[in-house]
């Protein structure tokens, strides 16, 4: 029997034979920690091999600042500066990517530090992004990060796969995240949970980088543990020539047997809306519209790229946000925020009445670009709604269009594009 | 450290106001974004479910040797530690639960706290100060209810088994040497 995607990148990762549910000790290319839990690596490291070296490859261990930066808070700030002193003591300055840096899964994607079929650990459960790209990103404990950087290795119970094909042409007026949206309503919160996910279909097939890293990031709201897309030329020009390096691109073979195996015809899907409490409870936005909306956040590792923003944009352009909406505008990398200003955006957003912010990961640390209030409607284009998680206020989750649209009018309202 | 494989305790379930198992706690519910700055384990029992609705007392009710029992998908959301260390501070010993996240569960195992798949051990008639003995390595359950001794649980895998037996992930690595 053939193998999945995943197993074979373990496979090029371990000594051992690869099969679901067997443990195997994996070979980590690219260790990193972020500002979130950063600092507890760094006591780990320091509390478990006092006099030792800490890191067994300092080439290949990262620190990305991007949860709550700058620190607006004491704790942050305290937390940042411990892991930049360990940092600078034990990493190659380049490999500090700090708070002015963005979000530290999109600045390895730019910055050549994942490629496709490389395995990548880090202190961010939306890690698994880089299956965006066809690389093996995960997200772990401050104690399972403290020891890749000190081993280069962890254990890894290799998952089972499952297929999830994806055809057809959404409406004009629907993005990849009501694509993703529309795959979580199907799957729930918990459809993928342990579970590799494969994509494929027409609809993925078209997804630039932008659309790709959309849609695996959710694949952590379906309890996956990633969500591959296999790289097709685009992906892999664009990561040849930000990383220097070459790399195998795996396909699955033609005799696999997926767990499961599901096909969804999303032909003419219209714009999607996760209601609070929690991503998966997805509707039409057609069936909600007319809730009044207090606050707008463009932004996030979900949607948090030029081309989201060009989207906003193109809905945003010559015209006034509500009066009574605060839209927040937070590009996912420094990259962003300069094809932003070189384009023109940054100058059309602040015509739209838009609080701008430096890059980093928005609302969903609870509090880069401040929190919701009790009573609070914010639509945003980030992953999370958990109750409490930003906030006192109601939490939705929709597309860049669709936040524009709801921030001009000042209610859920579908986009015309 | 020798520790040992068969833990007894007193469990507490958690349940809705209506006693059905609640779902999907995640780490934000168990222990809330804004206490993340915490890093000492002391200061951090007195948050736990601290955003957990009809939960928020859990702290002042748990007990030593606490075995707590979940549902399904226990621990989604982020990758913080302290989601776990939460509960050794207050006393858990072993957490029995449908289903787990999936970092939640590598989390908890490195910690050396045991984490026990049981699919469907909230269907039972099992209660809060229940008195009850599990055994990691074979999965099986005593208690003096007895649908859920017959209930199915996987035991421990034997990686897993070493490193709690190790202590933590950086005892047993250092075993390994």
């Amino acid at each position: 029997m053939g193998y999945t995607v995943i197993e074979k990148i373990i496979a090029d990762h371990t000594r051992e034979v690869v099969t679901p549910e067997k443990i195997v000790w994996l070979d980590i290319d690219v260790r990193s920690a972020r500002d979130f839990g950063g600092a507890n690596v760094v006591k780990n490291l320091e509390k478990n091999y006092p006099g030792e070296s800490y890191v067994a490859d300092p080439a290949k261990t990262f620190f990305t600042f991007d949860c709550v930066v700058p620190a607006n808070n004491l704790g942050y700030a305290e937390n940042q500066q411990i892991a930049r002193i360990f940092a600078r003591n034990n990493l190659p300055r380049e490999n500090l990517y700090d708070v002015n840096a963005g979000i530290g899964s999109h600045v390895m994607i730019e910055k050549g530090v994942a490629t496709p079929n490389s395995t990548v650990v880090g202190t961010d459960s939306h890690l698994n992004i880089l299956g965006a790209i066809g690389a093996f990103g995960q997200g772990m404990g401050d104690q399972d990060i403290a020891f890749t950087f000190k081993t280069g290795k962890t254990w890894f119970e290799v998952p089972y796969t499952m297929r999830v094909t994806i055809d057809g042409a959404p409406a004009k007026n629907s993005f990849a995240k009501d694509v993703t949206l529309g795959v979580l309503e199907q799957l729930g919160s918990k459809g993928a949970l342990g579970k590799s996910v494969e994509f494929y279909g027409t609809t993925v097939d078209t997804f630039d980088l932008a659309g790709r890293i959309t849609l695996a990031s959710q694949v952590t709201e379906m309890g996956g543990i990633i969500g591959l897309i296999t790289p097709d030329d685009r992906i892999i020009d664009y990561c040849k020539k930000r990383s220097g390096k070459d790399f195998p691109i795996h396909k699955a073979d033609a005799d696999v047997n997926y767990l499961e195996d599901i096909h969804y015809d999303f032909e003419g899907i219209e714009p999607r809306i996760a209601l609070p409490p929690n991503p998966a409870n997805v509707k039409p936005v057609a069936e909600i519209t007319g809730i009044k909306v207090d606050s707008v956040v463009i932004a996030s590792c979900t949607n948090g790229r030029y081309e989201d923003f060009a989207v906003a944009a193109r809905i945003l352009k010559g015209r006034k946000v509500h009066n009574d909406v605060m839209m927040k505008i937070v590009p996912a990398t420094q990259e962003v925020y300069g094809q932003l200003l070189k384009n023109g955006l940054i100058e059309l957003f602040y015509q739209s009445g838009a609080i701008i912010s430096n890059p980093g990961c928005a609302s969903c640390a609870s509090g880069q670009i401040g929190m919701t209030g009790e009573g609070e409607v914010q639509v945003t284009t980030g992953n999370r709604n958990f109750a409490g998680k930003q906030g006192k206020g109601d939490t939705y989750l929709a597309s860049p269009a669709t936040a524009a649209a709801c921030a001009l009018a000042g209610e859920i309202i579908v986009p015309e594009i | 450290m020798k520790k040992s494989t068969s833990l007894s305790g007193k469990a507490i379930v958690i349940k809705d106001t209506q006693g059905k198992g609640i779902d999907d706690i995640d780490t934000d519910m168990i222990f809330h974004n804004k206490h993340l700055h915490i890093t000492d384990i002391n200061e951090m029992g007195q948050h736990t479910f601290g955003n957990l609705p009809g939960w928020e007392e859990f702290p002042s009710i748990v007990t030593e040797n606490t075995i707590l029992i979940v549902g399904k998908n226990f621990g989604a959301g982020s990758s913080r530690q302290q989601a776990v260390d939460c509960f050794k501070a207050l006393g858990v010993i072993v957490i029995i639960g449908e289903s787990f996240g999936a970092i939640y569960k590598r989390n908890a195992i490195n910690s050396g706290m045991p984490l026990i798949l049981a699919p469907d051990i909230m269907t039972t008639t099992l209660n809060s100060g229940d008195q009850m003995t599990i055994d990691l390595t074979t999965g099986g359950i005593t208690s003096e209810k007895e649908d859920v001794q017959s209930k199915q649980v996987t035991p421990l895998s034997k990686v897993q088994l070493d490193i709690y037996k190790a202590g933590n992930l950086f005892e047993y690595g250092k075993s390994l040497e």
